[in-house]
């Protein structure tokens, strides 16, 4: 039973790693490049929800809608005024300017909402479910994590597949120049690219709140390397690969801090991303699925 | 002997196995030998079959229109691609295990199409990563500045400007190669391909952009350092006045194969070279 | 353009000014007309100046970006002081600054291996991935050191990972790090270290394997055609690195009274990428300066303190836009007419 919650745990936060994994592998397809600053959108969107349910008592789902808002218009405006100015230089300065671009994010927020770490409400108020008569307990924001993670993941499957942008999207993450012949707006495409991964990290961020309800500047970091590793994981570019990178690592965490050691556990994930490239750096689904968003 | 007529007085005569190299090779060892190889880029079959013959001191021509596959020939004898199919021998050794890095060190040297220098470095410099095999000291040499450092870099220093005086860019050697007018950074790329003292040389449209004068220079240029360094060469060239003028032997490539292989002659009367060159019109090729 | 003599006097003008300041200050510290602060902020100083020009080695001259530096300088601390603490506990070696020289050596020696260990499969990697690996790695190693217990029972060095169970006294206090360090570091050996760092770094630029650093940086297919060993001469650079980290690890941790594994954090690599990019990427005395400049500063403007790393971030995006966006680059050159002419064969390499 202690193994099975363990499970569920670890499918949770695995979920919650797919949802930010998403963002990181549909930029990283079509710009080719590191969205360091992607785990401080989601840092930011949780702090705009903690401020509209908090300060302003708005609805829970009404907030949530600000915050992917704020989130869409953030990601959009970090790509306009740092991230595209750099389209033609090296990945040595794209990188160095998105780890700039995380400072920045988590400074402000430093200076807004101040180092002492906030306390997230329980803004979904949901009940517990009892399993095996009481001995396994799942929390109601356990399965709303995951049932969030499938809906987007198969939504997002759709858009890409369907929708004209979605298949813009794939254009661009082939071949850049071609798609550019093709009559596609690239710096649109990229774009929408960066809208859709930001508003996603703000659901990510209520996600992760709920589930660890300790709010701070600097808790988008960790959360958002490790997300890249589920990425990498799973095959960058790949949206299957993102939530099947996310949701194994996620189980590796959980049941590594549970039976190797709690120190360890972050020492664990990252010896896993080290092993993956390693051995197969194009991630678990990379070849077998082309699909390259 | 003056270098063209080298050639002239050598006639092409089959080898054993019924390649064609120059009469003056027969003695030595093939510089080169492909045989049967063959590279698909997913379900296509960028070369195919490809099966060709050098003789040590050889100057053959890889023609054809774009697309053809030479570029990708090239990749493939310095293992930036690895083969999927074939052999290639190196002077009789399988270059089947080797890496880009072992290729140039057993003896085949290149330049690129879109030229590859190291922009920011002086022209010197570049030519001194040429020399990187050749004249070497080891690291701690270079941090403690022990005698073999003072001692193998004016080595260096004096073999570059050997090496750059060939071209006459002796006088350029603190230029910085990013800086240089195009046809000047070709010959830099040749020297510096020189510079790793290889067998066979591999030169990649060595004279695009050139002027014609310069191309007469640049003839004049291969075929001394052909007979200055007993090096073979083989080399890609859209420039038909080059190929004729100095290949010995030329193969001509279209659609990853060999359509036609023989001396310049031969190959100016081959009616699939023609026809790969300016089209037939009714029927499609067999 | 940079020739040879232009390189030659621009090492004997970084050695002089770095002599020469070492000179003023140590004068001023004989006669007392320097602050306590500064004083005290000597030695540091000299820890980042070695870091700031080990991480140039690796970002700029090899030009793969490092994200995990600070672990090397957390496992030369660790092990320096772990060195220092044996020896005075166990061979009673009185003397510091032969204590110093080991722990030093001891602190290097161990990043150095470590480096080698890590740079085997690292460096096989590329770009982004290649700098999401070392930030692993780095966290890593922090991880790591908050599980490891040393103690020293007479000549015995007794290991723990995960349990301080340990006869004699503990050296290393897994989370809580290393207490009561005797501080033995000096502003001489942090000179003599900062010099010994820049003849490495600078005669390792200016000879044959520096060359062929670069040349892999520069183009990966070229380097390899002309018979260079990428991965090889990438490790070079990686592993001297790490040492020279490790060097000045262990200086800095000796002259601490304590430290803690989680010093050593992301944010502290971050910082030193800071001090090379604000220093200019490949330029050692940029290095010097700006490492230097960035420690002092934030000392003296303390009633700033929340808005250092806010201005950090800022000027990090501002000089990677300035010196890679063409439109940028162009304005920048109007505005100051005479700066040295940006490389225009790079574009042209990278088409």
């Amino acid at each position: 039973m202690v193994f099975l919650s363990n499970l569920v745990n670890g499918i949770s936060l695995g979920s919650i790693y797919a949802i930010i994994a998403l963002g990181y592998t549909m930029v990283y397809g079509i710009a080719k490049m590191l969205n360091f600053a992607h785990g401080d959108v989601i840092m930011v969107g949780a702090y705009i929800i903690f401020c509209a349910a908090q300060y302003w008592n708005l609805p829970f789902i009404v907030s949530l809608l600000i915050a992917m808002a704020v989130c869409t218009l953030l990601g959009i405006t970090i790509e306009k005024l740092a991230y595209k100015p750099l389209r033609q230089a090296t990945s040595l300065a794209v990188l160095i300017t998105a780890i700039g671009m995380s400072y920045l994010l988590q400074n402000t927020a430093l200076l807004i909402w101040g180092a002492n770490p906030k306390v997230f409400p329980d803004l979904m108020n949901l009940n517990t479910l009892q399993l095996f008569d009481g001995q396994l307990s799942i929390k109601g924001e356990i399965l709303v994590t995951i049932a969030a993670n499938i809906i987007i993941m198969i939504a997002l499957t759709m858009f890409t597949s369907r929708t004209k942008m979605g298949k813009a999207m794939r254009c661009v993450s082939e071949d850049r120049g071609a798609a550019e012949l093709m009559g596609i707006n690239v710096n649109r495409t990229i774009s929408v690219t960066f809208a859709i991964g930001s508003a996603l990290a703000a659901i990510a961020g209520m996600l992760l709140c709920s589930s660890y309800p300790l709010l701070q500047p600097t808790t988008g970091s960790m959360p958002g390397i490790k997300a890249f590793t589920a990425a990498v994981f799973g095959g960058i570019g790949s949206i299957p690969g993102a939530m099947l990178g996310g949701i194994l690592l996620g189980i590796i965490e959980i049941l590594g801090k549970a039976y190797i050691s709690t120190e360890l556990g972050d020492a664990i994930v990252f010896a896993v991303l080290i092993i993956v490239l390693l051995v197969r750096p194009t991630g678990l689904l990379g070849k077998a699925v082309r699909e390259k968003v | 002997m003056s270098e063209n007529k080298l050639r002239q007085n050598t006639p092409m005569v089959p080898y054993p196995s019924g390649a064609i190299v120059p009469e003056r090779d027969l003695g030595s060892i093939p510089v080169l030998e492909c045989t049967h190889l063959g590279i698909d880029f997913g379900g296509l079959k960028a070369v195919d079959d490809f099966n060709v013959i050098m003789g040590r001191t050889e100057i053959a021509g890889l023609i054809g229109p774009n697309g053809a596959g030479k570029t990708t020939i090239f990749n493939l004898l310095t293992k930036v691609y690895q083969p999927t199919r074939g052999t290639m021998m190196l002077e009789g050794r399988d270059m089947g295990n080797m890496t880009t890095v072992d290729v140039n060190k057993a003896g085949i040297a290149r330049t690129f199409q879109n030229i590859r220098l190291f922009g920011n470095m002086t022209v010197e410099e570049n030519v001194r990563i040429g020399l990187h095999n050749q004249i070497r000291y080891g690291m701690f040499s270079g941090i403690l500045r022990l005698p073999k450092y003072w001692k193998s870099e004016k080595q260096q220093h004096e073999r570059s400007l050997e090496l750059l005086d060939i071209f006459d860019m002796a006088s350029l050697a603190d230029a910085r190669a990013g800086s240089l007018p195009y046809g000047a950074q070709r010959r830099l790329e040749i020297v510096r391909a020189l510079a790793t003292h290889p067998k066979l040389l591999l030169l990649d449209e060595p004279a695009a952009g050139m002027n014609p004068h310069e191309t007469e220079e640049l003839m004049e240029n291969i075929m001394k350092i052909r007979d200055q360094f007993r090096i073979a060469v083989l080399l890609i060239e859209h420039d038909m006045n080059l190929v004729m003028g100095i290949c010995e032997d030329i193969c001509v490539l279209n659609f990853g194969r060999i359509i036609a292989k023989g001396t310049p002659d031969e190959i100016q009367r081959n009616p699939a070279v023609i026809e790969a060159y300016l089209g037939k019109q009714k029927e499609a090729k067999a | 353009m940079r020739t040879k003599k232009a390189r030659f006097i621009t090492s004997m003008v970084t050695y002089g000014v770095v002599i020469a300041l070492f000179i003023i200050l140590t004068v001023m510290i004989d006669n007392k007309s320097i602050s306590r602060t500064l004083k005290g902020q000597l030695i540091p100083i000299c820890s980042w100046i070695v870091m700031a020009v080990s991480l140039n080695l690796v970002v700029g001259i090899s030009g793969e970006l490092s994200l995990g530096h600070a672990g090397f300088m957390s496992l030369g601390a660790f092990s320096g002081i772990v060195m220092s603490g044996w020896l005075l506990n166990g061979f009673q070696m009185e003397d510091p600054s032969l204590r110093l020289i080991l722990a030093i050596l001891a602190g290097g020696l161990v990043a150095g291996v470590v480096g080698a260990l890590i740079g085997i499969p690292v460096l096989r990697l590329r770009g982004d991935y290649l700098a999401i690996v070392t930030l692993a790695f780095g966290e890593i190693i922090k991880n790591v050191m908050n599980c490891v217990y040393v103690a020293v029972e007479g000549k015995q060095l007794h290991w723990g990972f995960l349990t301080n169970e340990l006869p004699g006294t503990l050296l290393l206090n897994g989370p809580m790090g290393a207490v009561k360090v005797k501080a033995i570091s000096t502003f001489t050996a942090g000179f003599l270290l900062v010099m010994f760092t820049l003849i490495v770094v600078l005669n390792l630029a200016n000879s044959r394997s520096g060359r062929a650093i670069m040349a892999a940086r520069d183009n990966r297919i070229a380097a390899e055609s002309m018979g260079i060993h990428i991965t090889k001469y990438k490790m070079m650079a990686f592993v001297t690195a790490a040492v020279l980290a490790g060097m000045a690890g262990a200086l800095y941790g000796l002259s601490m009274a304590t430290l803690v594994p989680t010093k050593f954090s992301f944010n502290e690599s971050i910082n030193v990428l800071v001090f090379v990019v604000l220093g200019g990427i490949g330029n050692i005395p940029g290095s010097i300066v700006s490492a230097a400049a960035l420690t002092i500063l934030p000392e003296k403007l303390r009633f700033l303190q929340n808005y250092r790393m806010l201005a950090y971030a800022v000027l990090l995006i501002l000089a990677m836009l300035l010196s890679n966006n063409p439109v940028m680059k162009s304005l920048l050159k109007k505005l100051i007419p005479w700066r040295k002419k940006p490389a225009d064969g790079e574009e042209a390499m990278r088409a």
